[in-house]
């Protein structure tokens, strides 16, 4: 596989972002797989952003740490992000605008052009579109698809803006690139230029909330927060073709409650956050849990505590899912694994909920949610909403004490079958109760709708081998980085095998346990500071020996951390 | 044929003290299903928690007992999820203007087409006895407060109506069927109808049974928002009836949307 790394970084507002994303749209046009990577600080102008692509001729789902080609627009607070955009000794450095480098940069690799003044010859102060287009030329991307996309992408714009932006780009198309930075993109070979429908670029939370219509979701509860919004966002735009709503709430609170309230009328429905607004939901999830109404919380993990690091991805909410409810209240908890598996996961999300009327967390995190990927379009049949309705039995009783915990539900507008919903805990016939026989008959009750339940092939996705090899056990978005890892110690000639959990709670550990027994060594692989992914397998699995690689963000788990992690020196 | 208010009535006895103010409510909320001839099996109330919130279980409809502080936001999701039903959001004044006061705000802006029965005992009854917000600032026996709330009490009905609620009215429990009317004009109201009930708690706030006498009938409705803010402001908080109706635009409303299969924007 032949891949290239690049970052285009400016000052927030520079169109650092844009610049990469339209370069990875035609990019992808021309046959590349790739993938985008956003890094940028909370504020709207003046801080930095950087928009960091790795484009290559096979599927690609990591950002390495080296960066082959730096573009700068300029030189503005590149410090702060200066070890997430680490230049290397081969790295070769495009300057585009003004400022001094940072240092450490030898001239041999630096490369300058006036792009501001390029781009004014032609009438036009769209810096970034300027550089751009000598970048898509360096691809052999035809000017016309370019020209096309930037049209879509300004569409909302006043004509002499896009006119402006237009004629930027076309002038770039005409400004050769530095030799040596040709030379590079050269070398990514890519088809055709070519539409193609089989083949998609979206980010994690674009595939998300796709599920969640997909699987029937017809209700949103929105409270912005990053990195969530922009699925909130997608299903803004979205959901009313399909007869949905989406309601734009005061707070959380509000938030998880509407989401109780539309799905206690039948309606499947979700609300996606990220820490701090989970947080806030936490005592309405176990409202949702203890009346046994489906709600989804998709939570677009980042750094934390507290406001933590909003725009940077972390796996630090692991805890807070698993443990964060009052009281004993089973619930599940999914975690997305790839961009493309944000649809799959947020769907089975769904029905899981409605099928077992209770809490469903889904984590995913920044890194997935918001960074961009060219992959092959989903084949699985999107998982659907599912309710077991009442029927004729009598007498009603919203909580029966059923086999599988499972209590048939009836859904306002049923006649004979009214009852209220209850916080509180209660009898079978849903009238307050703190008789200790209704409390523990409704507590097995919702374990065992858990507990008993078959939740089929898709709780973890294996990589590979397991018997006598080192098991790299995972979630999220460090599943891209363990399979590369394998990938390298392949080439070293040692056996490896990624297991990916998907299902995180309640964990299927007959299954597991047979995974665990068959492996020679075990790696906790995780992207939070204190090892919860770790703690949590202890916990439950005492008798095994997990070694633990956790490091927090912002910067990523690279596969050589896991390669060092494995060194005999480390795992002692 | 149609219902009494009894048979609007689940048969569950109340929770609720002896002379408690919430038995007049429960009254009047069935007697005004009753006359709006209300299908039991699609009707909603919705509570949160607090004496008052134990309501929904007592009416014979479908019901949501739910957290502190949050009916309003349950109420909202079920009514825009099901515009068919009829949703009844019930409560306490801890439960409403503590806890939940800032979804009584956003609810009086937003506008759904729902009722809001706020019963206001000016005291936490259910944890036994603590100043609510509409606790009268020199009230000597809430429990966390022994010297007075030394809080200016809360304006209900000042601040829905600042809040922007199409319909605002205040109801007295010991006059069921004056209060039965009010709801029944809230429900028939398009849009989000807000009920302030005077409600007494004979436990912990005793005092309260000489509402009987406070209480008194308004006249006429204002018909602008300036005439009603004067009104609310000069009032002394005991006058019962309709104190602003002018119905806007209610959420959500109906948006041309084309179909279009959002997988097709994703190919590359």
């Amino acid at each position: 596989m032949t891949t290239l790394t690049l970052a285009i970084s400016g000052s927030g507002g520079a169109g650092a972002i844009s610049t990469g994303e339209l370069l990875l749209q035609l990019a992808a046009r021309n046959g590349c797989y790739g993938m985008l990577k956003k890094t940028f600080s909370p504020q709207i102008r003046g801080g930095e952003s950087a928009a960091i692509l790795r484009l290559g001729d096979a599927p690609v789902s990591t950002i390495p740490a080296k960066i082959d080609l730096l573009i700068a627009l300029d030189w503005q607070n590149f410090a702060r992000f200066a070890d997430e955009v680490p230049i290397g000794d081969s790295t070769l450095v495009l300057q585009a605008g003004p400022g001094e480098p940072p240092p450490g940069i030898h001239s041999s690799r630096l490369f300058t052009i006036d792009a501001a003044q390029k781009a004014a010859d032609a009438d036009s102060n769209w810096v970034n579109m300027f550089v751009l287009g000598m970048l898509a030329r360096g691809l052999d991307c035809a000017s016309e698809t370019a020209t096309e996309l930037l049209a879509v992408r300004l569409q909302k714009h006043a004509q002499d803006t896009t006119a402006a932006a237009r004629r930027a780009l076309l002038a770039g198309y005409g400004e050769a690139l530095p030799q040596p930075l040709q030379a590079r993109l050269q070398a990514l070979h890519c088809a055709p230029d070519a539409a193609r429908a089989d083949r998609w670029l979206a980010s994690g939370n674009q595939m998300a909330a796709l599920g969640a219509l997909e699987a029937g979701v017809r209700f949103v509860a929105a409270y912005p927060i990053t990195p969530a919004s922009d699925l909130l966002e997608w299903l803004a735009q979205h959901i009313e073709p399909y007869g949905g709503h989406l309601v734009q709430a005061e707070d959380e609170l509000a938030a998880i409650n509407m989401v109780i309230g539309a799905s206690f009328g039948g309606v499947p429905a979700l609300t996606a956050t990220s820490g701090p607004g989970m947080a806030l939901m936490s005592e309405s999830m176990g409202l949702a849990v203890a009346s046994e109404t489906a709600a989804v919380v998709v939570d677009v993990m980042r750094g934390g505590p507290s406001t933590g690091i909003p725009t940077k991805s972390e796996q630090s909410d692991l805890n807070l899912a698993l443990y964060g409810l009052h009281g004993d209240a089973p619930h599940i908890v999914l975690a997305a694994q790839s961009i493309a598996d944000c649809h799959f996961t947020t769907a089975w999300g769904v029905q899981l909920a409605t099928q077992l009327q209770t809490l469903v967390i889904v984590l995913s995190d920044q890194f997935l949610g918001q960074s961009l990927q060219v992959f092959d379009a989903p084949a699985d049949a999107c998982p659907q909403a599912v309710l077991k309705r009442a029927g004729d039995t009598e007498p009603y009783l919203r909580y029966r004490d059923t086999a599988s915990g499972i209590s048939p539900i009836a859904l306002p507008g049923e006649p004979g079958h009214m009852y209220t919903a209850e916080g509180l805990e209660h009898g079978e016939n849903a009238i307050p109760s703190p008789r200790s026989l209704d409390h523990r008959t409704q507590l097995d009750k919702r374990q065992r709708k858990l507990s008993d339940f078959d939740f089929g092939e898709r709780w973890a996705e294996l990589s590979g081998e397991v018997e006598a090899s080192t098991l790299l056990i995972c979630m999220g978005s460090v599943s891209a980085a363990a399979l590369e890892a394998r990938a390298l110690l392949a080439d070293q000639g040692q056996a490896s095998a990624v297991l990916c959990l998907r299902l995180l709670a309640p964990l299927p550990l007959a299954t597991l346990r047979e995974l665990l027994d068959a492996a020679s060594r075990l790696l906790v692989i995780e992207h939070n500071h204190s090892a919860q992914l770790w703690h949590y397998l202890r916990s439950l699995l005492p008798q095994y020996r997990f070694a633990s690689l956790a490091l927090p963000g912002p910067t990523l788990i690279q596969p050589r951390d896991i390669l060092a992690a494995l060194e005999p020196a480390h795992v002692a | 044929m149609s219902l009494k208010a009894k048979d609007y009535k689940s048969g569950i006895k109340p929770i609720w003290c002896p002379g408690c103010g919430h038995y007049g409510v429960l009254n009047a909320i069935t007697k005004a299903m009753a006359a709006r001839e209300l299908d039991t099996h699609n009707t909603a109330i919705i509570s949160g928690i607090g004496c008052s919130s134990r309501l929904p279980a007592y009416v014979s409809s479908y019901g949501f007992h739910g957290v502190h502080g949050r009916s309003l936001p349950l109420a909202t999701g079920l009514k825009v999820a099901r515009p068919d039903l009829e949703v009844v959001a019930v409560g306490g004044d801890g439960d409403g203007f503590s806890i939940g006061g800032n979804h009584f705000l956003h609810a009086c802006r937003r506008n759904v087409d729902i009722v809001y029965i706020a019963m206001d005992n000016e005291v936490y009854g259910m944890t036994k006895g603590q100043a609510s917000p509409t606790s009268p600032e020199t009230w000597l026996s809430g429990k966390l407060t022994p010297h007075g709330t030394e809080n200016r009490p809360f304006q209900p009905c000042a601040i829905a109506l600042a809040s922007g609620a199409g319909f605002i009215a205040r109801g007295y429990s010991g006059d069921p069927n004056g209060l039965a009317q009010l709801i029944f004009e809230g429900l028939a109201f398009p849009g989000f109808a807000f009920i302030h009930v005077l409600s007494q708690c004979v436990t912990f706030v005793p005092e309260q049974t000489a509402w009987k006498q406070q209480v008194h009938s308004l006249d006429d409705i204002p018909s602008t928002a300036a005439e009603a803010a004067a009104l609310i402001h000069a009032d002394d908080g005991f006058s019962k009836g309709i104190l602003f109706r002018s119905p806007r635009p209610v959420f959500p409303r109906e948006h041309a949307s084309t179909t279009a299969d959002p997988r097709q924007a994703f190919a590359v």
